[in-house]
């Protein structure tokens, strides 16, 4: 038996994809400027990105403790970025953040204060104390649930969650509005907006072990891309070097070990119980300095050379630490490891590097527009500002400060467009139909989609991990080539009320495209520079100081170069 | 032989009856009820249905259901060597298998 789901058809001024940080930020503002606006997110509203899980710091220069501004900040982010970062959207992010932590601090946030200034950890990289935070653990859940607070008052901010965008629709060249499936009951949507905001965060899910949640599929750089939108760097995936790997542990984050080592240092040993950062440049002496690109490649390197621990990992070790200094600091979370038959004071854990955080997305110019007309992005979605490796913390102040931008700019490209095309249901049938398609006779079985993503995060975490080569590269494309073939056009089953079989099949669709794009930007660099690092191209080269761009033709995409972005006073 | 979970889900909802099915799988010390179902996914059948995105670190709160007749996380649930009852939420509106209706009606279509 078969029904078609009539599809329901919604209409805003600006759509925005995705309700993290940087979606509920863009909401307000667009809210603010006048606009209606659809905060549409394949999970709960706030509670399902990146954004509620970042545990540790904001990176701002509110100098508020101590002399600091701007230009250190971004001072530290270009070093940090490797000579790659389109300097306009890092000075943003430098110059804009102050004022945004200030307005989440006057929005109730709870800036973790100091003699009533609000308080800066030194975090690695930074050249001074810079980073604020919500309690050691506690910033990412504050910051979205202080923008959740201040989005209910806005009513013209309409919330929809179990709604997952599957394709923008263009219109005489301009992005009108999306094609969405609302997960819950299986039934298409077609949006009509005046301007969509991307805000769907990275691409995490590519690899098998990530600290991120599940729905980070890339989504966003695969509508971007199709819509005709350039992306870039986009083979920059930031592994996040101690993630935990052994023994297993369960209700515990993965990242859990940066608040331990913020605090408590702690030793990295390798499997023979030797310190070793060393070797590959980066002294350790007990404190956490290390940044995060140089420290994947040591354990990386390490693990190569034969000198891993039992689980392939390094091991992160605080036995020479008292019982009483770890509960002191810790007690909580020292219990928790307990339950979990981990006694810090007698064993090391074992750490590996995760996928954490993709530096690369969508090309964006000051006004986070991404030169194609009605289309902007924002948060994690946006590549560029922080080249080749990104400073701990300017992740969320990425959000907030682009979020905020892109909410103001799609609100006033409303205002200031005449006779912009209206969404017309004829060019959103191909993209309706492909969500209608009904297969009677199976119900999603007839190829099983969730072991498909398995193989696709095997392969990118075996082949296009940490440190890659290129026949691993390769071997990876076919592997890849292949899954593309398996996938075919057309969705498994049929619509129907939480399908995950049929939900795959469309996150595939989003993966394999994007997965394709990073492998092929990564075996196109030949050389090695902060996040990227090719085993048969080591060191950086002068001739790479580029940027290199994804562009859309003909129903694939294709990698091409271009000089990075500087501006005037930095160049002087 | 390496021991087993034995994960005894309901399942069924949006018009199929409801009946219980029994999947064995593979335990390793340290797994949460999670990993088991996601385990079931790509190895067994992928359309049983349930909701999760933080994976583990408790942050979403959408792997709510009820173990063992007790309403827990499934993300920090422990995953042990013996039969386990799963069954979706009691109290809320049943979409699929595990799945239940969790989001605020403000925030629905
Ligand atoms: C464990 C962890 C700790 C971190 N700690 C820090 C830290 O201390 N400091 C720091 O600066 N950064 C940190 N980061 C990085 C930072 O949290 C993220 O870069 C940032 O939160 C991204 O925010 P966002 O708003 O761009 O996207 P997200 O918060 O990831 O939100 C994206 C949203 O888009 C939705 N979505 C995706 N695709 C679709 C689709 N097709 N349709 C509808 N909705 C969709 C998702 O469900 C999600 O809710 C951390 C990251 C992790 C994972
Ligand atoms: S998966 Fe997020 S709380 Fe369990």
């Amino acid at each position: 038996m078969t029904t078609t789901l009539e599809p329901t058809h919604l209409s805003t001024d600006v759509l925005i994809i995705g309700a993290g940080g940087a979606g509920m930020y863009a909401a307000i503002e667009a809210a603010k400027a006048g606009s209606n606006v659809l905060l549409a997110d394949r999970s709960l509203i706030g509670r399902s990105g990146a954004t509620v899980m970042a545990m540790m710091t904001v990176a701002v220069a509110l100098g508020s403790q101590g002399p600091d501004a701007p230009a250190h900040h971004l001072a530290d982010t270009l070093a940090s970025g490797r000579g790659l970062c389109d300097e306009r959207l890092a000075r943003m992010l430098c110059e804009d953040g102050p004022e945004c932590i200030l307005e989440l601090d006057e929005w109730g946030a709870g800036w973790a204060r100091e003699n009533g200034a609000i308080k800066s950890a030194h975090a690695p990289g930074h050249d001074r104390p810079r980073c604020v935070y919500v309690d050691f653990l506690n910033t990412g859940p504050a910051v979205s649930k202080t923008l959740r607070k201040v989005l209910h008052r806005h009513d013209s901010v309409r919330r929809v969650g179990d709604m997952l965008i599957v394709d923008l629709i263009k219109s005489k060249g301009v992005v009108t509005g999306a094609v969405a499936i609302e997960i819950s009951t299986g039934r298409p949507v077609t949006i009509a907006a005046k301007a969509t905001i991307i805000a769907t965060g990275g691409l995490t899910r590519l690899y098998r072990r990530s600290s991120a949640s599940f729905n980070m599929s890339g989504d966003g750089y695969a509508l971007a891309m199709r819509a005709g939108a350039r992306l870039i760097d986009m083979e920059f995936v930031q592994f996040f070097p101690i993630g935990h790997l052994a023994p297993r542990l369960i209700g515990l984050d993965p990242i859990m070990w940066d608040p331990f080592r913020y605090k408590l240092g702690g030793r990295l040993l390798n499997g023979n119980m030797e310190e070793f950062t060393e070797r590959y440049g980066s002294s350790e002496d007990g404190r956490y300095v290390i940044t995060r690109d140089a420290a994947t490649y040591a354990i990386t390197k390490e693990v190569a050379a034969g000198r891993g621990t039992p689980s392939g990992g390094a091991y992160l070790s605080f036995m020479h630490l008292s019982a009483e200094t770890l509960n002191e600091a810790f007690g909580p979370v020292i219990k928790k490891l307990m339950a979990n038959g981990i006694d810090l004071t007698k064993m090391p854990i074992e750490v590996s590097p995760i996928a954490h955080y993709h530096m690369g997305g969508v090309a964006v110019d000051e006004q986070m527009g991404t030169g194609i007309p009605g289309l902007y992005a924002a948060g994690e979605a946006v590549g560029g500002a922080n080249g080749a490796n990104r400073l701990s913390g300017n992740a969320i102040t990425e959000v907030l400060a682009f979020g905020r931008r892109a909410g103001r700019s799609a609100a006033a490209s409303i205002q200031n467009t005449v006779d912009q095309p209206e969404f017309d249901p004829g060019d959103a049938q191909a993209a309706l139909e492909r969500v209608q398609h009904a297969d009677p006779d199976t119900r999603g079985r007839s190829i099983n989609t969730a072991a498909m993503i398995a193989e696709l995060q095997a392969t990118m975490s075996d082949y296009v991990g940490p440190f890659k080569t290129e026949a691993g590269l390769k071997t990876a494309l076919e592997s890849i080539a292949d899954l593309e073939d398996r996938l075919g056009d057309v969705p498994p089953g049929q619509p129907g009320a939480f399908e995950p079989s049929r939900i795959d099949w469309f996150d595939l669709r989003t993966m394999l495209p994007v997965a394709r794009v990073v492998t092929q930007a990564a075996l196109a660099r030949t050389e090695s520079r902060g996040a990227h690092q090719r085993e048969d191209h080591p060191g950086m080269l002068d001739e790479w100081r580029c940027n290199q761009f994804v562009e859309w033709e003909a129903d694939s995409p294709t990698i091409v170069r271009g000089p990075t972005i500087t501006t005037q006073e930095t160049a002087a | 032989m390496s021991e087993l979970a034995t994960l005894n889900i309901e399942r069924g909802g949006n018009g199929a009856t409801a009946q219980t099915e029994t999947y064995e799988v593979p335990f390793e010390a340290g797994q949460s009820v999670l990993d088991g179902l996601r385990w079931i996914r790509v190895h067994k059948d992928p359309t049983l249905a349930f909701r999760f995105s933080c994976i583990s670190a408790n942050a979403c709160k959408e792997c709510m259901m009820r173990i063992d007749d007790k309403v827990v996380y499934a993300c920090l649930a422990r995953l042990e060597p013996r039969d386990m009852h799963i069954a979706p939420l009691s109290n809320k509106p049943l979409i699929r298998d595990l799945v239940t209706e969790i989001g605020p009606p403000a925030e629905r279509l």
